[in-house]
């Protein structure tokens, strides 16, 4: 195993105003398979390629946003130690049950971080059934739907006190972070953390509201791929955010929309490849516009503003 | 003028309404099946910020003045409380007009 602590994030349950629309756009649109749904109604999807059970769940409700995200962890000691960790640092842990509310999944630690969002940690969860191949594997069993999303990435999350959060992923999780923004007093404003190799699996910014979701990202192939998403925004009178466009911060090539809950989404492609030694990029928040859009250099205020 | 979702209103024989925006006395024309923000955004004299047209983000909040309007999709209750909506506070991404209407800022 070459990462430390947490392998990625592996699901996130969003709160979504209908099962009409949206769940269309997830399975139609974005390019998600229904892996299946539960007792009280709740809609289990993945990417194409990812092996792990589901890696979204959607759950009706008044009103848009995130309930939780969990992170995928190594091994069932490193589970057992994690959570240790976590009481340790502050944080007190429940515990969900194996096989309770997320079908597939093996026991889940839980607890609520300084932003007010609430994080959970697993190691153990079934393969999915359709998952990619692995014997001499062609690149996929059924043509990929839509914008041909492979993979759930990233989020980025809004609250208050991410100097708190950012040192609880590193500390806690075994995260690194390749990447900051930060005010010209100092602190911080914006920070990309990763598990992994790829530049972020979550980004924080500070804002006074806990627990808000900016918007979760799914993984395209190419650089094509996000000019097929945007034709797939445009057939479909998405609403369009920003893009498409580059990030000089992660440098993905990438395009945000809503989907029809209001929800944020990017689908994103390439990025740096991080490694935990290489020094860390910072950003002052002057420059954030370049930063977030390398071509314009501008900052448009609905991408900062709004969230949900 | 731009195209709406289903083309321009009149031009598809959709009944229209007239939908007068208080905060700055102007006026644009809503169809019958087309939803207000829409209609406001294609007007361009709309007085609030364009979201995520789900219902979900809150940022076209107004509240409706005076007429009749249905609300087509569901808003989230982070942004109209039960009460709220009793007393016409609206995502105007969320409703299609039922009458000629008069729309203000919250």
């Amino acid at each position: 195993m070459g990462f430390k602590g947490t392998l990625r994030p592996g699901l996130v349950q969003l709160r979504v105003l209908d099962f009409d629309e949206t769940l269309n756009f997830y399975k139609n649109i974005l390019g998600l398979d229904e892996v299946c749904r539960t007792g009280d109604g709740r809609i289990c999807l993945k990417g194409y390629d990812e092996f792990d059970h589901h890696s979204l769940t959607l759950r009706l409700a008044d009103e848009a946003g995130l309930d939780f995200v969990a992170f995928k962890v190594g091994c069932p000691d490193e589970l057992e130690k994690m959570k240790r960790d976590v009481e340790a640092f502050g944080y007190p842990v429940d515990t969900v049950e194996a096989e309770s509310d997320q079908p597939g999944f093996g026991k889940r630690y839980g607890f609520t971080i300084s932003t007010g969002h609430r994080f959970e940690i697993y190691s153990e969860v079934k393969l999915a059934e359709k998952g990619p191949m692995v014997k001499n594997p062609d690149i996929w069993t059924e043509p990929p739907r839509g914008m041909r999303a492979q993979r759930m990435d990233h989020f980025l999350l809004y609250g208050p006190n991410i100097a708190e959060a950012e040192r609880f992923c590193k500390e806690v999780l075994g995260m690194f972070v390749p990447e900051v923004c930060n005010t010209p007093d100092g602190n911080r404003l914006a920070a990309w953390i990763t598990s992994s190799n790829k530049p972020h699996d979550l980004a924080f910014v500070e804002y006074p509201q806990p627990g808000k979701i900016h918007h979760l990202g799914f993984y395209l192939q190419d650089w094509c791929d996000v000019g097929n998403a945007a034709d797939w925004i445009a057939l479909n009178h998405l609403k369009l955010d920003i893009g498409p466009t580059r990030h000089a911060i992660t440098r993905g090539l990438s395009i945000y929309f809503w989907e029809p809950s209001g929800n944020r989404i990017e689908v994103y492609a390439g990025g740096y490849t991080a490694y935990p030694d290489n020094p860390q990029r910072v950003w002052d928040s002057d420059q954030l516009g370049r930063g977030l859009f390398y071509y314009s250099g501008e900052v448009v205020p609905s991408f900062l503003e709004i969230v949900t | 003028m731009g195209l709406s979702r289903r083309g321009d209103a009149a031009d598809m024989g959709q009944k229209t309404y007239q939908i007068m925006v208080r905060d700055t006395n102007k006026q644009f024309v809503c169809g019958e099946d087309e939803f207000v923000l829409e209609a406001m955004k294609r007007s361009g004299c709309g007085p609030v910020h364009y979201g995520c047209f789900g219902g979900g983000c809150g940022v076209c909040k107004m509240r409706v003045v005076l007429g009749k309007y249905r609300i087509e999709k569901k808003m989230s209750r982070r942004h109209v409380s039960e009460k709220e909506e009793r007393d016409r506070i609206v995502l105007t991404c969320c409703i299609k007009p039922r009458d000629d209407l008069i729309i203000a800022r919250v």
